[in-house]
């Protein structure tokens, strides 16, 4: 089974643990993630503005790279940049006439399959055999998923959970073994992008999800996105933040004999 | 331009409707960048809709929503005032000189741990 892969930029970087445990525990589950040559950032940000083409144009690239395989994402915001313009491209005939005008002969129209890594596992993996291949069960872990605003929303577009009782993550956590922990704060946004120009406003948001996790009796947050890994953990020190992958690979043993 | 082609910009760039809010205060009601906006997401979807537009581009409002949809996601008349709030921001740093956020502003606005995620996210939001 081999998909396109997108990482994006943070992956590469601040990210790392998001991605190096992403494509090991894919593999694990006999999913090859095949990276994409020369893409380029998505630019973090869906505008939604019709007009706005030169800031998709990568997004489309990156599609247009994935029409064979398939794609997929593990950042929440790469995920939603590439997922908005993908509908963009397959339903709006005005956008899309305009983006393939810097595409050269071999157009695009929206066709490839776009597959965030939570729906790899629950829709092309599946649950029960994710369950099977668990080979250390993360027994007695109380864990709170924290799905933020951009794995949700726009859900028509985005359409990967109930944008207001997602279960993807909960299920997830059951399947490795784990207690999920549900809180009312896991899908308000965290403050984003605005922590670069007034940290204060992302300290507000985050500290209150965090606090809300470890009230109903979190022992961590497992997030998808880099943004809000950030954030929680800057301004939320009472429980520790990983990424979902990083307890995935732990759970199916991935993580032992490699240095972390 | 005036306020009335302002506002035909306006709609015609967010491709939502203001007609069709019901008045419910919802958007605003479930805003996480409430307590810092000086106009809230109903009363852009008024003063679009009443093409009192100079404000709004005016106010620093713009910069703080958080376009995480919240608001969009949670109308029940499908407003999605965060459409309207995106393409009034677009309006007020597109002509020349006005980005709100310049490279040279990134530097001492990092730590060691911030993600890239965060700076392009930032200049995609505040630079045309």
């Amino acid at each position: 089974m081999k998909f396109s892969y997108f990482p994006g930029c943070t992956l590469k970087n601040k990210a790392k643990d998001l991605d190096l445990w992403a494509r090991k525990s894919a593999e694990a589950l006999g999913a090859e993630l095949c990276e994409i040559e020369n893409w380029q950032c998505c630019g973090g940000v869906f505008t939604s503005s019709a007009d706005e083409i030169a800031t998709k144009l990568s997004s489309v690239r990156i599609l247009k790279a994935a029409r064979e395989r398939g794609l997929v994402t593990v950042c929440a915001a790469c995920h939603n940049v590439v997922k908005q313009t993908n509908c963009a491209m397959r339903d709006d005939a005005e956008f899309c006439a305009k983006v393939n005008r810097y595409m050269g002969e071999d157009e695009y129209r929206g066709e490839t399959e776009v597959y965030h890594y939570l729906e790899l596992l629950r829709d092309v993996i599946g649950f029960d055999t994710l369950k099977k291949k668990v080979k250390n069960p993360l027994k007695g872990k109380k864990i709170a998923a924290y799905y933020g605003c951009l794995l949700l929303r726009p859900s028509k577009v985005i359409g990967l959970d109930d944008p207001e009782n997602p279960m993807v993550m909960e299920n997830m956590i059951k399947a490795l073994g784990a207690d999920p922990v549900y809180f009312a704060r896991r899908n308000e946004c965290c403050g984003a992008y605005t922590v670069m120009e007034d940290p204060a406003i992302a300290k507000k948001n985050s500290e209150s999800i965090v606090k809300n996790a470890a009230l109903q009796g979190a022992d961590m947050i497992v997030t998808a996105c880099p943004l809000c890994y950030y954030n929680l953990k800057k301004n939320g020190d009472s429980i520790p933040v990983y990424y979902f992958t990083e307890l995935l690979a732990e759970a199916l043993g991935v993580k032992e004999g490699e240095n972390e | 331009m005036n306020n009335q082609a302002l506002k035909k910009e306006i709609l015609r760039m967010s491709g939502t409707d203001p007609m069709k809010c019901m008045a419910c205060g919802k958007c605003t009601a479930t805003c996480p960048a409430f307590d810092e906006m000086e106009y809230h997401p109903h009363q852009f979807v008024s003063m679009i809709k009443n093409a009192n537009i100079a404000p709004l581009i005016r106010s620093e409002s713009v910069y703080k929503c958080l376009t995480c949809f919240a608001c969009a996601e949670r109308c029940p008349r499908g407003v999605e005032p965060a459409k309207l709030i995106e393409a009034v921001r677009l309006v007020a740093i597109r002509p020349q000189g006005k980005n709100r956020m310049t490279a040279g502003d990134i530097a001492e606005k990092l730590d060691d741990d911030m993600p890239q995620q965060a700076i392009v996210a930032a200049f995609r939001k505040y630079t045309k």
